[in-house]
């Protein structure tokens, strides 16, 4: 709980800044929004916390979106396969990209960097060769699987967004695997220190490449719902940047780049605040959207300052009780 | 107890009080040192020794306190000011740049110039002279990554010289040396006293304190619990001040009925060595040492054993059944433990709790349906434990890292006594470990080889194999070079084999 007090004040400053600044920022059109981008970015944010907290990166997060969400509507429109299909085939190439790189990471000892950003380069290559560099769209069809991610549903008052759901059932798995599960334990411990979790009987290339497939596989969801939502996806720039979104979440969310730590609420707060302050910087008339970057550059690395100012006050105050 | 401080004392302490969450580490401390003395400081683990000593080369402020050089109250709140008054701490993990020459790590930080430009030339030959004061004669170029340990400790103490250091504290210098450079290392001492340097000591080898030590200081429980003059100094005087008792006899070990044969090992061999092979079997209830140099290949084996790293060739049958063991969850499976020698990296994760620490190997056992964690379980075997190990934590959530040296060890320990295993293998379990807390653990090995455990430990404290093997295996360079029973058992003996002599001494293996 300490790990994330910070950043949720962080967020609940920049929530109370908005809505001082933009009278329609509680609008229930600009909320739902809001909701839907912080639930999409927050399913792919947890996947990537699993890869960190074992002290690896994913940077090919955005390609493999980048493939997913091109190529879901490629084989259901172009090439005429049915939906059961076209998901299996979305999904079992999630899987095999995150074996692939558990198995390079893991058995061949490559570093995640090197191994990821090759990912990155090659996955949004194929999209955009078997694509022809054409965007690819739902068109006026597919309305039922659509709903997955433009969907809403009632509750208490107001229409939460079905990626909402999703986000809620992820964080829930994803939580209740990393703290109550003794695998959740070995990706701690072998972040924390390698050897000493191999001395201790753990299968530490084992729990890497699940990191890997973890990571993936909500990668893959999140290109799907993406490409539901929009509708309609360019090979040459869909899902750019987005692995950069998501660590960024990641490490705000208390994920240390070294490994060993990190809890999933924090992560999905950090995916919050960087969608609010998107939404911010749309809303606020004053503020140029051109220079949205530089915004979020600067509160996140106004927000690791202050996890880690937090932290040593903490434990100043802690010492000195004694 | 002489209250012998000398006349006008160097360094001067004063009431120093330490807290830590939960932890009253030091409380109303004293100490001094004089003018080219060499000072033992000694105490139980967790007494407070190394948080002293932190506070005086700067690493942690004290709470309260004063520090006094040559009489003037100074204030020490960072290294860099520990240095300015020539306070320097040889950190018992070196802290060395290995990747660099020698020479640049004894000017680390402090690099001449020429130009604006590192002035190797002038570097190396200046190093070279503080080389010499600690009898190294080294080619400053080489690097640090192609020096033995003991080598490495002396190029940090001839970086302490470089600056000028009055004051060398010194915090278990010796736990990872060999022999040889153990005796190097005191030689080296000497000198420098002699030339007027002031030591700080801390060991739990209370043979060195005595021979090295002018003056000895005890600590307790964060507390001074005595001093002892020169004349005073004794292994049972020592004893008495660290832990409030007697300690009548050191090793109780008793000769029992071996059982079956639990371990048989044969044609096995490392990575490391791969021209030998060794054999050699384990009955239950036997506790069987290890004898050797260091660099023997005795980690090595165990490693293998354990299956940490892959075995060339061989066999290893556990209670007659042939055992594949690939991985060490196979060993653990197949009813081995290892406690292996280095604690900090791979006997423990340093983050994380005594609790987490304490369940990590147990964990697939005690799992719960579909991998989920028995949290009840988890704590009961941990309370279980920390209580029958005494562990000295002010709780279950303690991070292992706040823990004093020996503690980190008995939880290491204690993760492994939970496994119930049948072949426990030890490798140095008493480095680093207080008196009362070593014969705790002789207890205990005692008592695990009287329920069927059969034991097998390395360790290069002669004494300690002399003390406690049914047994004693003697390697060399990778080769098991001999085997002593009780009988035959003796220092000489041991010797011989460690240091290649098969053919003199003992059966050959
Ligand atoms: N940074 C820290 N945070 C919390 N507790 C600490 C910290 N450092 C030391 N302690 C506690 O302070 C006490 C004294 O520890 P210290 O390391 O000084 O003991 P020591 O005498 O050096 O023991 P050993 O012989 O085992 O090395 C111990 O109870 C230890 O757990
Ligand atoms: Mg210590």
């Amino acid at each position: 709980m300490k790990k994330i007090q910070g950043i949720f004040l962080i967020l609940v400053c920049v929530i109370v800044m908005t809505s001082i600044m933009s009278d329609v920022f509680w609008g229930s059109y600009n909320l739902e929004n809001v909701l839907r981008r912080t639930a999409l970015f927050g399913i792919i944010s947890i996947g990537v916390a699993f890869v960190i907290i074992t002290g690896g990166i994913d940077l090919s997060i955005g390609s493999v979106i980048c493939l997913v969400g091109c190529g879901l509507p490629w084989l259901l429109v172009e090439q005429e396969v049915s939906v059961p299909v076209a998901l299996l085939a979305v999904f079992g190439f999630s899987l095999a990209v995150g074996l692939i790189h558990g198995i390079l990471v893991a058995k061949v000892k490559l570093q995640p960097f090197v191994v990821t950003l090759c990912g990155l380069l090659l996955y949004r290559g194929i999209t955009r060769g078997f694509t022809g560099d054409q965007s690819q769209g739902f068109g006026t069809d597919f309305k039922g699987i659509r709903e997955l991610a433009t969907g809403e549903i009632p509750l208490f008052g107001f229409n939460f967004p079905m990626p909402c759901v999703f986000l809620v059932v992820v964080a829930v798995l994803a939580g209740v695997f990393l703290n109550k599960t003794i695998y959740g334990r070995y990706l701690l411990a072998l972040g924390n220190n390698e050897e000493a979790a191999k001395f201790s009987g753990i299968d530490v290339d084992k729990m890497v490449i699940l990191a890997y497939v973890i990571c993936a596989l909500c990668s893959g969801l999140g290109g799907l719902l993406f490409v539901l939502d929009v509708n309609s996806a360019q090979p040459v720039d869909f899902g750019n940047f987005y692995e950069l979104y998501a660590i960024a979440a990641a490490v705000l969310g208390g994920c240390s780049l070294r490994g060993g730590s990190g809890t999933i609420l924090g992560v999905v707060i950090g995916a919050a605040l960087m969608q609010v302050l998107r939404n911010m910087i749309v809303l606020v008339d004053w503020i140029p959207t051109h220079i949205e970057y530089a915004i979020i550059g600067a509160v996140i690395l106004a927000g690791v300052v202050a996890d880690e100012m937090i932290k040593r006050a903490v434990a100043k105050k802690r010492a000195s009780q004694g | 107890m002489s209250e012998a401080s000398p006349v006008s004392p160097l360094l001067k302490v004063r009431g120093i009080g330490k807290s830590f969450p939960g932890v009253r580490a030091l409380n109303g401390v004293d100490l001094a040192l004089g003018q080219s003395q060499v000072l033992g400081l000694i105490g139980e683990n967790g007494a407070g020794k190394s948080t002293l000593m932190k506070i005086l080369a700067g690493v942690q402020p004290p709470d309260e306190g004063e520090i006094l050089m040559e009489g003037e109250i100074v204030s020490i709140n960072t290294t860099r000011e520990a240095l300015d008054h020539g306070i320097a701490l040889i950190h018992q993990e070196l802290n060395l740049a290995t990747n660099l020459s020698v020479g640049a790590n004894v000017f680390l930080g402090r690099e001449l110039l020429k130009g604006g430009l590192i002035d190797d030339a002038r570097i190396n030959e200046e190093s070279y002279k503080y080389l010499q004061m600690v009898g190294l004669d080294l080619d400053p170029t080489t690097l640090v990554e192609d020096l033995t340990i003991g080598r490495q400790q002396m190029v940090e103490i001839a970086k302490a010289l470089s600056i000028n250091a009055r004051i060398l504290i010194m915090d278990e210098p010796t736990s990872s040396l060999s022999q040889a450079e153990t005796e190097y290392l005191f030689k080296v001492i000497k000198d420098l006293r002699s030339r007027g340097v002031s030591i700080i000591y801390i060991s739990h080898r209370l043979g060195e304190v005595t021979e090295l030590a002018d003056h000895v200081t005890v600590l307790r429980d964060g507390e001074n619990a005595g001093e002892l003059s020169r004349e005073e100094i004794s292994h049972d005087s020592m004893v008495r001040l660290m832990i409030g008792r007697e300690i009548s006899q050191y090793y109780d070990h008793k000769q029992r009925e071996p059982g079956e044969v639990v371990l048989e090992v044969k044609g096995l061999r490392t990575p490391e060595h791969t021209d030998h092979a060794i054999d050699f079997t384990l009955r239950a209830g036997e506790i069987v040492g290890v004898a050797g140099l260091v660099g023997a290949g005795r980690t090595e084996m165990l490693a293998t054993l354990f299956g940490v790293t892959p075995a060339l060739g061989g066999s290893i049958a556990i209670k007659g059944q042939p055992s594949e063991i690939n991985s060490p969850l196979d060993a653990i499976r197949a009813g081995l433990a290892l406690a292996p020698e280095d604690r900090k990296q791979q006997g423990l994760v340093i983050d994380m709790s005594v609790r987490e620490n304490m369940s990590l190997a147990a964990l697939w056992r005690d799992q719960k349906k579909w991998g989920f964690l028995d949290f009840a379980k988890e704590l009961e075997i941990t309370r279980e434990m920390v209580k029958s190990m005494r562990v000295k934590t002010p709780g279950d959530d303690q991070i292992v890292r706040y823990l004093s040296g020996g503690n980190q060890q008995k939880v290491v320990l204690g993760k492994w006594l939970t496994m119930k295993p049948a072949v426990l293998l030890l490798d140095e379990p008493t480095r680093g470990i207080d008196v009362g807390a070593k014969r705790e653990i002789y207890a205990l090995m005692e008592e695990l080889a009287d329920a069927g455990v059969a034991i097998l430990f390395v360790s290069s404290e002669l004494e300690e194999v002399l003390g406690m093997s049914d047994r004693t295996l003697v390697m060399h360079e990778g080769r098991m070079t001999g085997e002593l029973s009780r009988e035959e058992l003796s220092e000489e003996a041991v010797m011989q084999l460690a240091t290649g002599n098969s053919e003199s001494l003992g059966k050959a293996a």
